[in-house]
């Protein structure tokens, strides 16, 4: 079987003990790194790697989980959109039980409310063919990853003639979010495990001006745990020539599946459905140019526009400080909520809901070891 | 959310293939792909081929691992 299917031999032992051995050898000063994918979250956490680092070298999760960094006013308009009488709204199963200001979307629809869960945004096309008499909304969430489908279903639905379908655009970007998250202060950072799948689209170039700027070691990283070891070595090396008064770069360490230019029609479509825009991120504010709107020649596919929804203002959890983690200020073991008040099954904050959240992989994986 | 799993195109209709994801079979968009050929092995996404994958980029990676292995080894016998 070729090994682009068969991840064994990214998995295999001899290769990560050899390659723990060098990040111990080469942490010896405190370094902390940072992941902003929540698969790399999961995949660090599942494959207990945070337990086999040396004491000095801290992974920090950042704000990589599109879910949890959708604001709370965004999940109460998509719950207003689900009551609507004529609407049927289809989202991706992450969303579901991610708590609004008084609901969820999981509560919506088990009091009958039409909430649908796709397993691919092309699907709302058909529902919508099917039902000519009623509005499909689609609640869009997601990274650079994400969007290009979700563009895509857009071009083919108008192609089609389409009219009774649109989508919540709440996405947003990775690059300039990095630009920000370098200039958080009293939190030190030596690199970042970049995110292979956003970067399979947006090519390992996207992060040359974050290096420039902040002189930040940028390392794109596959999710096997090989990869990710051999990310953190690559991310040690290049701190270590920083602190010497070096010159960081991007590496590509996930080269299978990243060029530096990324994915040409992927984001041919992108630019020609979406504009960037200012976006916010639950928790953490605006982010300047880090989110995705549409563009005048898909503006009517905006479901804002098209539904007349008053949302009041939003009312968050207390004493969540999912914030400060995805800052990389503190981890979900701080947090007094945490496993306590908080958990899976009846989660209070958004990192804990969506099983890429930080506080839901400790919880899962980490919870004796840290 | 940003998972993405890698299987091989073994039939194009359009703008939709067959992928294998190791004896599953699903299909595919490929509007994301620029001129996708059967054999290929791409990025699935939410229903879309996001990405095509190198096979010898993945060898070269794998080729990496057990040279830093074999280094790390060699080092560890010196010391010993
Ligand atoms: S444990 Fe719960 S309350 Fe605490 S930060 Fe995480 S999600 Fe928020």
């Amino acid at each position: 079987m070729s090994t682009l299917i068969d991840k064994e031999r990214f998995r295999s032992e001899p290769e990560a003990r050899a390659l723990i051995a060098r990040i111990h050898d080469l942490a010896r000063e405190p370094v902390s790194l940072m992941e902003v994918c929540g698969t790399h979250t999961v995949a660090i956490s599942r494959a207990g790697l945070r337990s086999l680092m040396p004491g000095g070298l801290k992974l920090l999760s950042g704000p990589g989980c599109p879910v949890c960094v959708t604001p709370l006013a965004e999940i109460d308009r998509a719950i207003a959109a689900s009551r609507l009488p004529n609407v049927i709204l289809t989202t991706f199963g992450d969303m579901m039980r991610v708590p609004g200001s008084e609901s969820t979307l999981e509560k919506e629809k088990a009091e009958g409310a039409d909430v649908r869960i796709l397993y691919g945004p092309l699907q709302a096309i058909e529902i919508a063919e099917e039902n000519p008499d009623r509005e499909v909304v689609f609640v869009g969430v997601g990274f650079e990853t994400t969007s290009p489908t979700i563009a895509a279903t857009v071009v083919e639905a108008k192609r089609r003639g389409i009219e009774n379908l649109s989508v919540f655009p709440f996405f947003k970007t990775v690059p300039r979010a990095l630009d920000m998250l370098a200039r958080v202060p009293g939190r030190p950072l030596d690199g970042y495990i970049c995110p292979g799948h956003v970067s399979a689209i947006i090519g390992s170039d996207a992060y040359l001006p974050t290096v420039r700027e902040h002189n930040m070691p940028c390392v794109v990283t596959g999710f096997e745990p090989l990869d990710i070891l051999a990310g953190v070595v690559m991310l040690l090396e290049q701190a270590e020539t920083v602190r010497a008064g070096g010159a960081a770069k991007v590496e590509n360490q996930y080269s299978r599946a990243v060029t530096p230019e990324g994915n040409r029609a992927a984001l041919a479509i992108i630019a020609d459905v979406f504009d960037e825009c200012d976006a916010e991120w639950r928790e953490i504010g605006v982010i300047p140019m880090s989110g995705h709107e549409f563009s005048e020649r898909y503006r009517s596919f905006d479901a804002r526009d098209r539904l007349d929804i008053d949302v009041p203002e939003a009312t968050g959890p207390s004493g969540c400080i999912c914030g400060e983690i995805m800052l990389g200020m503190k981890i979900p073991t701080d947090c007094p909520l945490f496993a306590g008040r908080c958990t899976p099954r009846e989660p209070v904050g958004p990192c804990m809901v969506s099983t890429e959240g930080a506080c839901a992989a400790f919880y899962k994986y980490d919870r004796e070891s840290v | 959310m940003c998972l993405a799993v890698p299987g091989r195109i073994i039939e194009i209709e359009d703008q939709t293939a067959k992928v294998d994801f190791g004896g599953i079979t699903r299909e595919a968009n490929l509007m994301l792909i620029e001129d996708a050929t059967v054999g290929e092995y791409v990025l699935i996404h939410a229903g879309f081929a996001i990405q095509r994958l190198s096979a010898e980029e993945a060898e070269e990676t794998l080729r990496l691992f057990g040279e830093l292995a074999q280094a790390i080894e060699e080092e560890d016998e010196r010391k010993k």
